[in-house]
C-alpha cells in the first residue's frame, strides 16, 4: 500500500515541489539539445540504450517427478522438464527422454511453473528505501510526459528486485511510470536479474510500453495545481488533443519532414503499433470511453491496469481483446476502487477475456501466486470452475502476451527462455515458497544455498545482510 | 425478536436481507461443493436466529481450534450460552435445550482479532469526509477518543467480518502532536453497538514519524514524551496547575487526563517503533514510568534486540511479511522477525497495518499462513500452525489486556465463533458461519451484491440498475 500511495494518492504532495519547473511542454525538453533538433526523425536510433543483458552461465538441468503447470493452461503430473542452453528443451511425462550428464533434481512433492511475470511494478523507480531522493516514478510537472522513459529512473540496486525473485519467483517485470499524468511516459520490461546498470536488466527485444492513466489521479494532481485537467472531461480533452498532435506528427515523420520530438516519437510509436499502451483505469465506464478514444485515433490498448471494475464489462473487454491487470481483493482506498469484488479476476476469465494478476506493490509482487490463489478460490465459490493450471496463466502467459514477449517467455514450450520456478509445494498454498528460480536457465535463486541469494549494494554491510528476508 | 424488527425501518430491512443472505450463503454458493446436510441444518438454525438475538448454541463435530496456541482437536464441541463460551473441547456435553449445529468436521475457531487496525474509522481512504483515521489539525492529541468516530454500518466492517474478523483493536492515526490519541477494542457485529472497550489503548509513534511530530529529531521525541507525561502527572496531583500554565501548557486538559491513565497502566501504550536503537530506548522508558504497559507495534528490526524485548515482557504486534528496507529504520527487515522474536520468548501478534489498515483485516490469515510456510524455508524462522493462529486471536487480545474476555474459545470468553470452509490459514478460505457474542451474523457484503449483479455482465430486458 505504501508504494501505491506514493505512486498515486500522494503524487501531488510528494512531488509538488517539482511543479515550479513545469514551465515547458513536452516538446520543449526535446529541443533543449540543439544538435538533435536538426536531426530528422526518420533517421533516429529507436534503441539508444540497448540491452546489455546476456544470460548467465547455465548447465543442462532435468527436474523429474514434478507437477508442472505449463503456463498456457496445461498440467502434467509426475512431469519432467529438460533445460539446456538457457532454453526449455523439452517438457513431458515420466517417459520423456533426458540427456545424459544433466544435473538431476528430484521434484517429487513439488511444483514447477514458468516464472512469474509482474506487468505492473515500480521497483527501481520507487525503490527501497523510499526516501525523497529516490522518488523517481512520476514526472508530475505536466499532464502529458510521453517523452520520459522509466528506464532512466530505475535504480538497479533496489532490494525489492531480490525479494520478488526469492519469495515471489518473479523472472520478468514491467516497470511503469506512476499515474500522476495522463501520459506518464515509456515503461520498460526487465529480466529480474541483478545488474550494475539498467541496461543489464533490460529484456532483449521487448517492446516499449506507454503508461497512461484515467480518472482520479491526473485530475487531482493537475486540478490541484490550478491547471487542466481538473475533471474527467478535462482528462479526455487533453488526451485527445495530444493524440491529434501525434497523428499530425506521424504524417510528418512518414514524409521524412519531422524534427526530433521525444514526446511525439513515443506517441507515434503507439500509433504505429510498436509501443503498447498500458492504461491505469479503474472504472468500467471510463474503460469503455478509452476504448472509443483508441479507435478515434487508431491505436490499441494492450491492458487496463488496476481494472477493479472489469467484471462489469468483461464481455466488452473480451470482444475488444484487451487484457485486465487486477488485484485479487484490493478495494476502498479511493473512490474509483470502491466497487472492487473478490471475483473480478475469475469473472474476466469466464467471459473469455485476458485476465492478469498484478501487484503495483513491492510487497505484493512477492506473492502474486497467492493473490491468484485467492481469486481462483473466490471464483470457485461462485461456481466458476477454473483449473489451477489455467489460473497460472494469470501470472505468466497472459502478462507475457500483454507485454509482447509471449513468443520468448511466459510458458514452458520448447525453445522458450528457461525462466522457471521450482516450488516446494503447490504454489496456490500459503505454505509454499520458491525453492529454485532459473532465469534463462541460470540458477539465480536456491533456497538451499545462501550463496544463490542476491544482496544489493544498498544492503551490503548493513544489519541483516544476506539474511533469508 | 419483534423489538429488534421494529427498531426502525432500516433495521428491519437489514434483518430481512440477512435472512436472504443466509440462504444465499449456505444454501447456494458456499456449500455448492459440499454435502447438503450442513446446509440444511445451518439454514434452519440461522433462519430462526436471524434477528441477531444471542443464541444458546452448540457447534459439534468440529475440527476445533481453541486459539490459545493448543493444537486443533477432532470431534470438538463449542457451547455458547448467554453470549459467552461455556465449554469447548472434546467430550463436552451439549446441555438440554441448546440448539445444535453440526460442523461436519469443518474447522471451527474463535473469531479473528485484528491486532492493529483502522476498521470502522474509514469508508474510502481518499474521500476525506469518510476518513476519520487522523486528526492532524486538532488542538488535542492524547485526549482524542476514536469511539464516536466509529461507523459500525460502514461496508469495511461487513467485508472484514465476512473474512472471519470478529474483533479489532482500532488505533487512531497521527494527531497534530506526538500522542495520537485513544483507540478502542471493537466488535464487527451487524448492529449499531461497536465498542467493546473504549479508550483501550493510547497510541504514539517514535522513530522517524515521531521525530517529525516532535520537532525534527529523536531527541525532541523522547524529551516531549517525558515532559508531557510529567506534566500529566503534575496535573493529576494538582489539576489547578493546568490553569496556571496557561498558554505555556504542554497539554490540554483532556490530553493530560488521558496520559494519567497511561502512566498508571490503566491504558496500554501502543508504540510504533522499528529501529533497534529506538526499541531499546522505548523499553527504557519503563524505568521512569514503571506502571506503564507498553506494546510495541511494528518492531521491524526487533529481532536484533529480541532478548531485550523478551526480558522487558513487552508484547509485539508486527506486520510479519514486511521484509523491505523501505526506510533507514527498517534496514534489517525480514519475514523471519516473528519467528525469531517468538523463539526469544516474545509474545507476538500479527497485524495488517503496513498495508491497508481499514479494509483488508482478513489478510491476517494469509500472513499467519505465510509464517507457517516460512518455517519450511532453510535458515528462516516461522511459526507453527498453532502459534500462527494464536497470533491472530488470543495474542492480540492479550496485548490489549483483554485475554480474559475475547480471542479464544476458553470458557468465559465472548461467543465469537467461526465455521470455515477449509483450513483458515490457507489462501481463500472463508467463513461459512460467524457468531459474535453468540449472535449469528450476516456474511453478505455490498461486494457480493455487485458480484451477483454482474455475474453475467450483459444487460437483460432492463438495465442492470433493476437487477437486485
Amino acid at each position: 500500500m505504501r508504494t501505491r500511495l506514493k505512486a498515486s494518492l500522494l503524487a501531488a504532495v510528494s512531488l509538488g515541489f517539482a511543479g515550479c519547473a513545469a514551465t515547458g511542454g513536452e516538446a520543449k525538453s526535446a529541443g533543449d539539445k540543439p544538435a538533435a533538433s536538426a536531426e530528422k526523425s526518420a533517421k533516429f536510433d529507436k534503441n539508444p540504450y540497448p540491452s546489455t543483458y546476456r544470460p548467465y552461465p547455465s548447465q543442462t538441468t532435468v527436474v523429474r517427478g514434478v507437477t508442472i503447470f505449463d503456463g498456457e493452461g496445461g498440467r502434467i503430473d509426475d512431469g519432467v522438464i529438460v533445460m539446456a542452453d538457457g532454453k526449455v528443451e523439452a517438457v513431458g511425462g515420466a517417459d520423456l527422454a533426458v540427456p545424459a550428464g544433466a544435473a538431476a533434481i528430484d521434484g517429487r512433492g513439488k511444483y514447477l511453473t514458468p516464472g512469474v511475470i509482474d506487468i505492473h511494478s515500480h521497483l527501481g523507480d520507487y525503490p527501497s528505501p523510499s526516501v525523497d531522493a529516490h522518488s523517481d516514478g512520476n514526472e508530475a510537472t505536466s499532464p502529458t510526459t510521453p517523452e520520459v522513459w522509466s528506464e532512466h529512473s530505475v535504480w538497479p540496486q533496489d532490494p525489492g528486485f531480490s525479494r520478488a525473485l526469492a519469495n515471489g519467483g518473479v523472472t520478468s517485470l514491467q516497470i511503469l511510470p506512476g499515474s500522476a499524468n495522463l501520459m506518464g511516459g515509456r515503461s520498460i520490461t526487465l529480466k529480474n536479474v541483478p545488474a550494475r546498470t539498467v541496461q543489464g536488466m533490460k529484456f532483449p527485444g521487448a517492446p516499449y510500453g506507454l503508461k497512461m492513466a484515467c480518472g482520479e489521479n491526473p485530475k487531482r494532481v493537475y486540478g490541484g495545481k490550478g491547471r487542466m485537467p481538473s475533471t474527467r472531461m478535462g482528462n479526455f480533452a487533453v488526451n485527445r488533443q495530444t493524440w491529434a498532435k501525434a497523428a499530425a506528427h506521424k504524417k510528418k515523420m512518414d514524409e521524412g519532414k519531422a524534427d526530433r520530438d521525444l514526446a511525439m516519437e513515443t506517441l507515434v510509436g503507439v500509433l504505429s503499433g510498436e509501443i503498447l499502451v498500458h492504461n491505469h483505469c479503474y472504472r468500467a465506464d471510463e474503460m469503455a470511453l478509452v476504448i472509443d478514444m483508441a479507435k478515434e485515433f487508431g491505436y490499441k490498448v494492450s491492458t487496463f491496469h488496476h481494472a477493479v471494475e472489469s467484471y462489469k464489462i468483461a464481455d466488452l473487454l473480451a470482444k475488444e481483446g484487451i487484457c485486465s491487470a487486477m488485484w485479487a481483493d484490493w478495494w476502498g482506498f479511493k473512490m474509483e476502487s470502491y466497487d472492487g469484488v473478490n471475483e473480478n479476476v475469475p469473472l474476466v476469465e469466464r467471459a473469455g477475456a485476458c485476465a492478469i494478476v498484478h501487484s503495483d506493490d513491492a510487497n505484493q509482487i512477492q506473492r502474486l501466486n497467492q493473490e491468484a490463489a485467492k481469486a481462483l478460490k473466490a471464483g470457485r465459490r461462485m461456481g466458476i470452475d477454473i483449473s489451477d493450471a489455467q489460473a497460472w496463466t494469470w501470472v505468466s502467459y497472459n502478462p507475457a502476451k500483454a507485454l509482447g514477449i509471449a513468443d520468448r517467455t511466459g510458458s514452458l514450450k520448447p525453445g522458450k527462455m528457461a525462466d522457471v520456478v521450482l516450488w516446494n509445494g503447490n504454489p496456490f498454498s500459503a505454505y509454499t515458497r520458491p525453492e529454485k528460480v532459473w532465469i534463462d536457465g541460470a540458477l539465480m535463486y536456491d533456497a538451499n544455498d545462501p550463496k544463490r541469494r542476491p544482496v544489493s549494494d544498498f544492503e551490503l554491510g548493513q544489519p541483516g545482510e544476506g539474511d533469508v528476508k | 425478536m419483534n423489538a429488534l424488527f421494529t427498531k426502525s425501518l432500516v433495521r428491519s430491512h437489514r434483518a430481512k436481507s440477512r435472512c436472504l443472505s443466509f440462504v444465499r450463503a449456505f444454501g447456494v454458493s458456499r456449500l455448492r461443493s459440499t454435502r447438503a446436510g450442513l446446509g440444511v441444518a445451518l439454514v434452519a438454525s440461522m433462519a430462526a436466529a436471524a434477528p441477531a438475538a444471542a443464541q444458546d448454541i452448540a457447534i459439534t463435530n468440529a475440527r476445533l481450534v481453541i486459539g490459545d496456541g493448543s493444537a486443533p482437536v477432532e470431534g470438538g464441541t463449542v457451547v455458547v450460552r448467554g453470549g459467552k463460551v461455556v465449554a469447548a473441547g472434546t467430550g463436552v456435553a451439549v446441555p438440554a435445550g441448546v440448539e445444535r449445529v453440526d460442523a461436519e468436521g469443518r474447522w471451527v475457531t474463535p473469531g479473528l482479532v485484528a491486532a492493529f487496525s483502522r476498521v470502522g474509522l474509514v469508508e474510502v481512504d481518499a474521500v476525506s469526509g469518510t476518513n476519520d483515521r487522523s486528526a492532524t489539525r486538532s488542538r488535542f492529541s492524547a485526549g482524542l477518543d476514536i469511539a464516536p468516530a466509529l461507523n459500525p454500518m460502514g461496508s469495511p466492517v461487513a467485508v472484514n467480518r465476512a473474512g472471519g474478523v470478529t474483533r479489532a483493536i482500532v488505533a487512531p492515526g497521527p494527531s497534530s502532536s506526538l500522542f495520537a490519541g485513544q483507540g478502542a477494542v471493537v466488535d464487527l457485529g451487524d448492529d449499531n453497538d461497536m465498542v467493546t472497550r473504549a479508550r483501550a489503548l493510547q497510541f504514539v509513534a517514535f522513530g522517524e514519524a515521531g521525530s517529525s511530530k516532535a520537532g525534527g529529531s529523536r531527541a525532541a521525541t523522547f524529551l516531549l514524551f517525558r515532559e508531557q507525561l510529567l506534566a500529566a502527572r503534575s496535573y493529576a496531583r494538582n489539576p489547578a496547575a493546568l490553569a496556571e500554565w496557561g498558554n505555556d501548557a504542554l497539554l490540554q486538559r483532556a490530553d493530560a487526563e488521558a496520559l494519567v491513565r497511561v502512566i498508571d497502566g490503566t491504558t496500554p501504550l501502543f508504540v510504533r517503533v522499528d529501529r533497534a536503537s529506538d526499541i531499546l530506548n522505548v523499553l527504557k522508558l519503563k524505568g521512569e514510568f514503571p506502571a506503564m504497559k507498553l506494546v510495541l507495534v511494528g518492531a521491524t528490526d526487533g529481532w536484533l534486540v529480541a532478548r531485550d524485548i523478551a526480558a522487558a515482557k513487552v508484547p509485539v504486534i508486527l506486520s510479519p511479511l514486511s521484509d523491505l528496507p523501505d526506510s533507514f529504520e527498517r534496514l534489517a527487515a525480514t519475514q523471519s522477525n516473528a519467528g525469531r522474536l517468538k523463539e526469544a520468548g516474545v509474545d507476538v501478534s500479527v497485524g495488517v497495518f503496513d498495508d491497508d489498515d481499514a479494509h483488508k483485516m482478513g489478510y491476517a490469515t494469509q500472513y499467519a499462513g505465510n509464517l507457517v510456510g516460512l518455517a519450511r524455508v532453510p535458515g528462516a524462522s516461522g511459526l507453527t500452525w498453532d502459534e500462527a493462529f494464536a497470533s491472530i486471536s488470543s495474542a492480540p487480545a492479550r496485548a490489549v489486556g483483554m485475554e480474559a474476555s475475547i480471542g479464544s474459545l476458553r470458557p468465559g470468553r465472548a461467543g465469537d465463533v467461526v465455521i470455515w470452509d477449509d483450513d483458515p490459514l490457507e489462501l481463500g478460505s472463508r467463513p461459512v458461519a460467524v457468531w459474535i457474542d453468540g449472535k449469528a451474523q450476516s456474511l453478505t457484503t455490498r461486494q457480493d451484491r455487485l458480484r451477483d449483479r454482474y455475474a453475467n455482465p450483459q444487460e437483460g430486458a432492463l438495465p442492470k440498475a433493476y437487477d437486485r
